[in-house]
């Protein structure tokens, strides 16, 4: 889209956008151009000796059991996460939208684990619940009687990590849905209270419609964020195991290629994912285009 | 009016007492483990009193960290990704919204395919492209034998060698990650949503493109660009991966990838104490911005939504 | 609007033009990249400086580029980008790597080379065999080397009525079943498993891990750890996770040292490198033994090394690579190998460092540090218990502990855990021979 009151220049406009599009070819488009080659050969770490070998790296990497069980420890683990700090984060939202006094307060108490790095969040929550010295560990086996131990149980392992990688998207989900919140006019929830609405009625009649595109919104960000930015935690708390069992697949991109120097598959596993984001991306744009239009 | 029992108002308030507990117990938990000394941090479970040695865990941290000259690379690297980010895109949008010219739709769309395309996915490339970002000018010299050239011409044995490695360098750490749409594409909606007719008056009273965008599309975008400092610096100071591979000198690396070194390895000692103590310092910097910024970066934030 | 800060990269930007010329009279600066931490490190540094001192041509410097994964990915970016230090210190399971690399300059051929005639049956062989080719020529120095031992708690032992450590694995089952009998959280905790349990294990018992002499003789081969003796012996530990005698803790986080020194397991096996933590954290009385071995093993091997050795890497000045000669001959030393195997608990490589310190009393005084050596150094060691030389290892190790715990939690019978081990490591051996053609 342009405006329709627009500039007219021969020169400025691509002297504007030069430095974005050298960024973008620099960092973006060689590499990846690289990377689509390089998943098509075997090659030797140290340089030399590269073989052409088409797309066997894909085709073993999908015959590959543990990387197929990678795709669903992914999409299970992202689905978790996100939904876990969906509800959490509208949860509490909606209760801080109901206080009365104090909303800033209340606010700035929930909002600063956005800040918070993964890698960090994943100290934290490994010190509480690690197994032989976390104190939520501690309680969870003496006075519940659960058997935790994260480190030999694959499920516990992801329990771990999916709560690490929640928690501190709780707040961002908290920001967005208490503004959410507050941007629905006061009077049409009074009206529909007024014309005999419960709470839930309301909720799922007016407030629900109106944080939709905030949900989505939100839903496609938070799946985004499980997918890639929780490489910190995991390699901070698990480093994909026990039994690989939180080797979700930008990790394993990590451990093929860095750790393990088994370079041609790891640039196809990379492949795979800039083929996925690239999917979210265009189905997120073209709701988000929709959306704009109709605003104006 | 909606209901409003005491009951009601009274659960409100205890539910959100919890959240605020459960969003704050790690941190809660880890100040107290940061203030206690090594043989009671290791007791299980950890006593939940706050101890003396506060301070000396967090020099201890500091030193062994070397967290001084790590915060100083993670601020360098976060305010670096967030100057260089708003700039590019604040003029990118700028030259997608507000001109029209033959390559508009080509760079629009060369852009926007990498929208929300995070460095993760690219990152064994962006790796090597880092590590010599002359690495294909190199190519063509050795495949056209200039060094065999040149060195017949100087009667010398001569080496030529193109090279522009990013490893260890600010630069490096900084620029391939501004190399995202995300924030060209929220300058983008941004300026969709000005007044058409800011920019007719501009136009009439003979404004150059440049004078519009200072004078007019900059100070609407205040807020915007405020938000944009907050979500950026949070991220560039979070960097993990990134980081964690292109420096491979530890005075080069940041204060996150330096606070692995401090969690207690198999043979270590288990000083969680320390550890802690470190956490706790490499995340005030963000969260000091986050809280102090708070009402613009909600307000920016939820502009970015719309 | 000031912006479009790129001059600073483009400043940045080098067209470096290196025109050799003749050396100028200062000493030679060799690089040498390693990942000793803490303690370790100080005595490597030790090192480096009295080589500094000892002679005027040369100066090492010496860098730590993070654990040993990361510093082989340093090392392989910069010898892309033609930077790559004179020396790097590797783990063992990057030897085939390295090897193959074609990045590497022997260290027999190194010594050859700069003119030193070097008796390597000087060296201690178990250490040495580790890092040799298959004729028996040695391509990287050994450094820092070590071995899994058993640690045990001696007030829990002496609690449960027990004087002494188990010597056999029927021995252990007795004794760690007193022992939880008596209250102990568990009996056995293990490090490293698959190097403790599996590979170690293995050679002891003159089991082979993999075919081709361990992989030594060809990229061709296959592992075999899936023989009886190994799968019983891990149905035997499956067995005991049932009623605490053995409990799995992890590969990382100190989870078994941790359980060993917070009490909660008595028996503790793991490398020889541990025994200057237990030190400083464990708070009773506790003692080292050899790893237990089966009761019909009357003669038991070797147990084999862990741990990381030098190696010279190509592309560097004739007069460099004096300069590293040197610096591997000086540290070969008996008075370093003595320092750094007293600072370090790593071994010493030469026969001489270690009987020295022998006749010094030092192990009269340190027993610790000689049940290590001495396990290291009993019988003859043959083709299973010279090392392992299988490509994709840290891959394979994975694979093992993956499997590993999918057995420890009861997910797979030992049986099938240890035949999908073989299977998946058998997948990776074709992968890396495909590639290294």
């Amino acid at each position: 889209m342009i405006k329709r009151a627009h500039f007219k220049a021969p020169l400025l406009p691509y002297l504007l956008i030069f430095p974005q599009i050298l960024v973008t070819l620099t960092f973006f488009y060689w590499p990846a151009v690289h990377g689509i080659a390089q998943s098509m050969m075997i090659s030797n770490p140290f340089g030399g000796r590269d073989q052409w070998v088409w797309f066997d790296n894909f085709k073993d990497l999908f015959t590959d059991p543990l990387y197929l069980k990678s795709v669903g420890i992914t999409l299970g683990f992202s689905a978790a996460t996100a939904l876990t700090a969906l509800l959490l984060g509208l949860f509490i939202a909606s209760q801080a939208n109901r206080a009365l006094r104090a909303k800033a307060a209340i606010r700035t108490l929930l909002i600063w684990p956005y800040a918070v790095a993964p890698a960090i969040s994943g100290i934290l929550w490994l010190f509480l619940l690690h197994p032989n010295y976390g104190v939520v560990a501690f309680f969870l086996k003496r006075t519940l009687g659960i058997d935790w131990n994260p480190i030999l149980n694959g499920t516990d392992a992801l329990v771990l990590i999916i709560v690490a990688s929640a928690w501190k998207q709780i707040s961002y989900n908290f920001v967005f849905f208490l503004a959410g919140f507050q941007a629905i006019p006061h009077s049409l929830i009074e009206a529909a209270a007024m014309d005999g609405a419960g709470p839930t009625r309301r909720f799922w009649a007016i407030i629900f419609p109106l944080l939709s595109p905030t949900l989505f919104f939100l839903m496609v960000m938070n799946i985004i964020y499980a997918f890639f930015d929780t490489f910190g935690v995991i390699h901070t708390i698990t480093q994909g195991g026990p039994g690989g069992m939180t080797t979700t697949l930008v990790y394993k991109v990590y451990k093929d290629g860095f750790v393990g120097l088994n370079l041609g598959s790891s640039a196809a596993q990379s492949v795979v994912l800039m083929a996925l984001i690239i999917l979210i991306t265009v189905l997120q744009f073209k709701y988000v285009e929709r959306k704009v239009q109709y605003a104006g | 009016m909606v209901e409003k029992t005491p009951i009601l108002d009274l659960l409100t308030y205890i539910f959100l007492a919890l959240g605020i507990c459960i969003v704050g117990f790690p941190i809660f938990y880890a100040l107290i483990a940061a203030t206690l000394p090594l043989e009671m941090v290791s007791q299980v479970p950890m006593p939940l009193f706050f101890g003396d040695q506060f301070w000396v865990n967090i020099q201890a941290a500091w030193q062994k960290g070397n967290l001084g000259t790590l915060l100083l690379n993670s601020f360098i690297m976060a305010s670096g990704i967030t100057f260089g980010k708003i700039c590019v895109s604040m003029l990118g949008a700028f030259s997608i919204v507000y001109f029209d010219y033959r390559l508009r739709s080509v760079a629009f769309a060369s852009v926007f395919c990498t929208l929300m395309l995070p460095v993760e996915v690219r990152i064994l490339p962006t790796y090597e492209m880092a590590a010599n970002l002359f690495s294909p000018l190199q190519a063509m010299v050795e495949l056209l034998h200039i060094e065999a050239l040149v060195g017949w011409f100087l009667q010398n044995d001569i080496q030529i060698r193109l090279e522009l490695s990013l490893l260890d360098s600010y630069p490096g750490l900084i620029l391939p990650l501004v190399a995202s749409a995300t924030c060209t594409f929220l300058f983008r909606q941004f300026y969709l949503t000005v007044p058409e007719e800011l920019c007719e008056a501009a136009k009439m009273d003979g404004a150059t493109p440049m004078l519009f965008l200072r004078k007019i599309l900059f100070p609407l975008s205040k807020t915007n660009i405020a938000a944009l400092v907050v979500i950026e610096f949070v991220y560039g100071w979070n960097q993990y991966l990134w980081p964690l591979l292109i420096t491979t000198r530890r005075e080069m690396t940041t204060a996150v990838i330096g606070l692995q070194h401090l969690i207690p390895d198999v043979d270590d000692v288990p000083d969680w104490n320390v550890a802690l103590a470190g956490a706790l310092i490499v995340m005030l910097p963000p969260v000091l911005v986050v809280l102090f910024m708070q009402r613009w970066f909600v307000k920016g934030l939820v502009e970015r939504e719309k | 609007m000031r912006k479009r800060n790129f001059g600073i990269w483009m400043a940045a930007a080098a067209l470096v033009l290196v025109v050799c010329a003749p050396a100028l009279a200062q000493p030679t600066t060799l690089q040498w990249w390693h990942s000793m931490k803490g303690a370790n490190a100080d005595a490597l540094n030790e090192i480096v400086t009295n080589f500094n001192a000892s002679q005027k041509d040369y100066v090492v410097e010496a860098t730590y580029k993070g654990n040993y994964d990361e510093a082989v990915n340093a090392a392989i970016a910069a010898f892309r980008a033609k930077k790559q230090p004179h020396i790097l210190q590797c783990f063992e399971v990057g030897t085939l790597t390295m090897m193959l690399s074609g990045a590497i300059y022997p260290v027999h051929q190194l010594m050859a080379d700069a003119g030193y005639t070097v008796d390597w049956s000087k060296y201690l062989q178990p250490v040495l065999g580790y890092y040799v080719s298959d004729e028996g020529k040695l391509l990287s120095m050994p450094f820092n080397s070590s071995t899994p031992v058993m640690y045990y708690n001696k007030d829990l032992l002496a609690k449960a009525g027990l004087n002494g450590p188990p010597r056999t694995w029927d021995e252990v089952g007795e004794y760690t079943a007193k022992l939880v009998a008596q209250g102990v959280e568990a009996g056995l905790v293990v490090g490293w498993q698959s190097w403790t349990m599996v590979e170690n294990y293995g050679a002891m018992h003159d089991l082979p891990f993999a075919t081709r002499a361990n992989g030594y003789e060809g990229l061709d081969c296959e592992l075999a750890f899936n023989n009886p003796q190994v799968v019983s012996h891990i149905a035997r530990l499956q067995s005991w996770t049932g009623d605490g005698r053995f409990a799995y803790s992890g590969q990382k986080f100190q989870g078994p040292q941790a359980a060993f020194v917070g009490q909660h397991a008595a028996l503790y096996i793991d490398s020889v490198s541990r025994i200057g933590a237990l030190k400083k954290t464990a708070q009773f009385a506790w003692d080292a033994a050899p790893m237990p071995v089966e009761a019909n093993m009357a003669q038991p091997l070797n147990s084999i090394i862990g741990g990381a050795s030098l190696w010279v890497m190509q592309g560097h000045a004739e007069k460099d690579y004096k300069g590293v000669a040197a610096f591997m001959a000086f540290l070969a030393q008996t008075e370093n190998q003595e320092a750094w195997h007293q600072k370090t608990g790593y071994f010493p490589i030469t026969v001489e460092a270690y009987e020295n310190l022998k006749k010094a009393g030092y192990y009269t005084q340190n027993p610790l540090d000689e049940v290590g050596i001495k396990q290291l150094m009993r019988g003859k060691t043959t083709k299973n218990s010279r090392g392992i030389r299988v490509g994709y290892f840290i891959q394979i190790r994975d694979i093992i502990n993956e499997e590993l715990e999918n057995v420890w939690a009861g997910k797979k019978t030992a049986q099938q855990g240890i035949e999908d081990a073989v299977k998946r490591g058998n997948e990776q051996l074709r992968a890396f021979e495909k590639a290294n053609k």
